[in-house]
């Protein structure tokens, strides 16, 4: 720790540091926290990829299956970084990052789905394309 | 550092009764609201509460950008117009070196905040180094597949498949790129000003961003790369 005058510590006042913090910004706990919650957000990270990348790349699980697995493997896999790496909690002062966040999920989900419902039906309502041709003078 | 005023032992078991799990809140009623989180009469939210807010509501609106081009890849997936399908185009050994390189980056990119966090400022500029070179790996591999692509004939006006991809997978290039670039001025503030509170700040932000890629790219490597090449 190298602590010049420049690097005191700006939070000195402040009471309950543990109460007060925000995504990727926790309270000055010991260091020690800070790299066991990296390492266990790395450790989880790497058992998800590689299930992902086995799973993509062998014929382990019945192959209709794996898109979904896939897909529901890189949801974990979000988690794990929002809760390790992002730091959103449960704690009074996430209320509204998580929040926020249900919010920018729902507009996601909206978006991506909403948009493959609404081409594929569109698709399956078009006209044969040699058709459409036919029609042309 | 945890500086209350109250001796250690009372500190720990005013702690241990109101979060007996360190689930970081506390019990439910147990206390007067958490000062400096803007709740009850306690005044209006820390800054650096309303700093990592903000730049969430950013990273929340640039996400639903980036959804877009999902949705216009997956509308587009099989409109390839007799041209390569995208299980041609997938080279798995390479998107594997590059999801190494990106979530190796986020892991030094955490640890670079430990050493902000501990006022270590030469193991912070360590692993924001180690962090943007893992970054530029990504890039570079990213930058040779689309190179080795055009040089097939695979370019983005050959079909609406390619022309998604290209959208997608190079508009997340292009925020990598332009967070090396923020993290490259972040070394440069580190170095010079050292751990002021804007610099702190501006830091959180960083690593909000750079871990906020890394999640982009999640959907990336699954829904372009692993669900082609199936």
């Amino acid at each position: 720790m190298s602590t010049s005058d420049t690097d005191t510590d700006v939070y000195d006042n402040r009471q309950n540091l543990r109460d007060d913090h925000a995504p990727g910004d926790e309270p000055p706990e010991e260091s020690g926290h800070w790299v066991l919650n990296a390492n266990l957000g790395l450790g989880f990270s790497i058992i998800l990829t590689a299930a992902s990348f086995l799973l993509a790349t062998s014929n382990i699980v019945y192959g209709p299956a794996i898109p979904v697995a896939l897909i529901v493997l890189a949801i974990a896999q979000m988690g794990v970084h929002l809760v390790f790496f992002l730091h959103i909690t449960t704690g009074p002062d996430n209320t509204n990052n998580v929040l926020a966040l249900a919010f920018g999920i729902l507009v996601v989900v909206l978006i991506v789905l909403g948009s493959i419902w609404i081409m594929d039906h569109l698709k399956q309502n078009m006209m044969p394309m040699d058709q459409l041709m036919n029609m042309q003078p | 550092m945890t500086d209350t005023g109250l001796p250690a032992s009372v500190e720990a078991i005013r702690r241990v009764r109101e979060d007996p799990h360190r689930l970081g809140h506390r019990a439910h009623g147990s206390a007067e609201p958490a000062a400096g989180t803007g709740q009850g009469a306690t005044g209006p939210a820390d800054k650096r509460i309303l700093v990592g807010y903000g730049f969430w509501i950013y990273l929340l609106s640039d996400i639903i950008i980036f959804s877009c081009f999902f949705a216009a890849f997956a509308v587009q997936r099989a409109a390839t117009a007799g041209g390569p399908t995208i299980a041609d185009i997938v080279d798995v050994q390479r998107v594997g070196f590059e999801t190494a390189a990106l979530l190796l980056s986020s892991y030094t990119c955490m640890l670079s905040f430990a050493a902000t966090n501990a006022r270590n400022r030469l193991w912070t500029l360590i692993f924001l180094f180690l962090t943007g070179l893992l970054g530029l790996i990504f890039v570079l591999l990213e930058l040779w597949e689309f190179v080795e692509l055009a040089d097939r004939g695979f370019t983005p006006q050959r079909s609406a498949m390619l022309t998604s991809f290209y959208g997608l997978v190079g508009l997340h290039g292009l925020h990598v790129t332009l967070g090396g670039v923020w993290l490259a001025t972040m070394m440069a503030q580190v170095f010079i000003k050292g751990f002021r509170r804007e610099i702190i700040h501006r830091l959180i932000c960083f690593n909000l961003f750079w871990h906020a890629l890394d999640i982009v790219w999640i959907g990336i490597f699954t829904i372009v790369y692993l669900m082609g090449v199936h």
